[in-house]
């Protein structure tokens, strides 16, 4: 599939975005997060940001962007539909939970309840980002129960990073329980994503050339001849190769930056609190990079059936 | 709205004989010609003159070979593809907006161009690459069994047919209702073993292919090499030749 620039920023800063919302909320009850209005007003300027950043980018490739409302209109059916819908609604309890944390802080009950609210939104926006790709049967790699994890898991682990930073840059108090929990999850996200790749690794053809022709009984089916001498959208769009070519040192690149990298820093952040904020900053960025990477992949290595029309033996 | 209808009155769709296919793209040239001005008009051709031409094409005529691997006889099969109408259609399920429909009265799977946002997740969620994005118009493409010819009183009424079944030269496509067993397109799909494309993809496509027959020459796949038209091993004596031909091969071979 064709890794579309505006789709992949879309996916990593919005989930980004979204998991810090979420961790806010999650840290908030045990009382972990500064008080005073500045730090309500950069980390919900750092995630709302990321947020809208991400669902600008989206309609980018779009081609008609100003008709993006319509899209909240099938949500009985379509998890592009859901997806929008939930991401709209995130911003009630989310605008709600910004009022009343520099209102009354964020241990108030109201400020807890509306980040509780916005947490729970947040997840269901990014599960239905994630099921947008694995509802699709056409792309084996994607239909595929680890897709579905792996989008919330990722928000969560890149918006752990922000997290991390942003608490250790205003001088929260003690962040060790916080870190523990941070690097299980980035080790978590790695068994996730290297199962991912033995998954789709060793998962046996969908369809075939002979299911595609229905010609199999004949005996073995390959393309002669393409429709036309030029390229096509199909090809264009569902016949990217690229990285198929690279894939292992693409994916070794992915896991050390994006979770490898990180883990060792926080380890290091474990040793050395009052270096946390430089080390957390420097693996936030990592991270990012790591799962701009792994979405860039998620989509370059993942073959579309249509592409059996077009010379693919199986898929 | 994007939710399947949960039975459609006719199941319009084509019948496409790979037997007797013969890959002149006719069908493709016609549909192309008539779908340019129809129902879902332009067809939006990129760089036409250039060197590396592109554009939208409802139907599309791959050619695939076929190689029985105990024999290594091959044969070549010409494969015209479009929209299948499927029954469950999931570029409509998928569709955000409800641009993308399938209709209760026939069938027919069409796209509102007035609501298509251009999200492109139809074309991925299709597995038979029946779906083409309009990159100047910013909305998606497809075969719509020309819904504009099938049912318009301006023309007669055996023109009522969509582009593609008019213009075969060989009478490889055939169009008709699934949902009436005793319909031409029925029949002729029962007696000929007719098939569905990728029934493991979940969609249940309306459109059938017939198979190609085997071989009819006498001899069973792979026994003898088919008699040749040009052999170039060919005598280069002529005496059986004509009187003319014998003068010009004797002055030219002087």
């Amino acid at each position: 599939m064709h890794p579309a620039k505006s789709v992949i920023f879309f996916t990593t800063a919005s989930g980004a975005g979204y998991g810090l919302l979420v961790w806010l909320a999650l840290l908030a009850p045990f009382g972990l997060l500064p008080e005073g209005a500045l730090f309500v007003v950069i980390s919900f300027a750092l995630a709302i940001g990321l947020v809208v950043a991400g669902l600008l980018s989206s309609t980018f490739h779009l081609g008609h962007p100003e008709r993006a409302w319509r899209a909240m209109s099938q949500w009985r059916t379509s998890w592009l539909s859901r997806e929008g819908l939930a991401a709209i609604f995130t911003f009630a309890p989310a605008f709600l939970w910004g009022i009343s944390a520099l209102w009354s802080g964020f241990g108030s009950p109201a400020s807890l309840t509306f980040g509780f609210l916005t947490a729970a939104l947040s997840l269901v926006t990014v599960y239905c980002t994630g099921m947008i790709y694995a509802c699709l049967k056409t792309i084996p790699a994607w239909h595929n129960d680890l897709t579905r994890l792996a989008y919330p898991l990722f928000s969560l682990t890149t918006g752990a990073g922000l997290g991390l930073f942003i608490l250790s840059s205003f001088g929260a108090a003690d962040l060790s329980g916080f870190l523990i929990l941070v690097i299980m999850l980035f080790a978590a996200g790695a068994v996730v994503k290297l199962s991912y790749w033995a998954s789709i690794d060793a998962a046996a053809p969908v369809s075939t050339a002979e299911s595609a022709t229905g010609l199999g009984d004949m005996g073995a089916v390959r393309l002669l001849e393409k429709p036309h001498s030029g390229t096509n959208y199909l090809m264009r769009e569902m016949g990217f190769e690229i990285a198929r070519k690279h894939a292992v040192e693409l994916r070794g690149f992915c896991m050390s930056l994006g979770f490898l990298a990180p883990v060792l820093l926080f380890l290091v952040g474990l040793g050395l609190p009052e270096d946390l904020p430089l080390v957390s900053f420097v693996a936030a960025v990592l991270a990012g990079v790591g799962i701009v990477l792994e979405r860039w992949l998620f989509f370059a290595e993942a073959k579309h059936v249509v592409t059996l029309y077009y010379g693919q033996s199986a898929v | 709205m994007t939710s399947l209808p949960t039975h459609t009155n006719k199941k319009l769709g084509l019948v496409i004989d790979l037997d007797i296919c013969v890959g002149c793209h006719a069908c493709a040239v016609n549909c192309k010609e008539w779908n340019a001005s129809g129902h879902s008009a332009p067809l939006t051709d990129i760089d036409p003159y250039g060197a590396e031409p592109e554009g939208v094409w409802f139907n599309r005529i791959h050619a695939f070979e076929v190689v029985d691997e105990e024999t290594g006889s091959s044969r070549t099969v010409h494969f015209p593809k479009s929209c299948l109408h499927c029954d469950d259609a999931p570029c409509v399920t998928v569709c955000p907006t409800g641009a993308s429909y399938k209709r209760e009265e026939d069938g027919i799977v069409l796209v509102n161009a007035d609501t298509c946002i251009g999200c492109k997740l139809c074309s991925w969620a299709c597995p038979y690459g029946a779906r083409e994005f309009d990159e100047d118009e910013g909305v998606m493409k497809k075969c719509t069994l020309c819904v504009d010819r099938i049912y318009n009183p301006n023309l007669s009424e055996d023109a009522r047919v969509p582009a593609c079944v008019s213009s075969c030269p060989a009478g490889a496509r055939h169009f008709g209702d699934f949902g009436d067993p005793d319909s031409d397109v029925s029949r002729l799909v029962e007696a000929r073993g007719g098939f569905a494309l990728m029934p493991e993809q979940g969609c249940n496509p309306v459109n059938r292919y017939l198979p190609p027959r085997p071989r009819q020459d006498g001899v069973a796949d792979g026994d003898a090499v088919a008699p040749r038209m040009l052999d170039t091993s060919i005598s280069e004596t002529t005496d059986k030749a004509g009187i003319l031909a014998r003068w010009i091969d004797r002055a030219l071979s002087r």
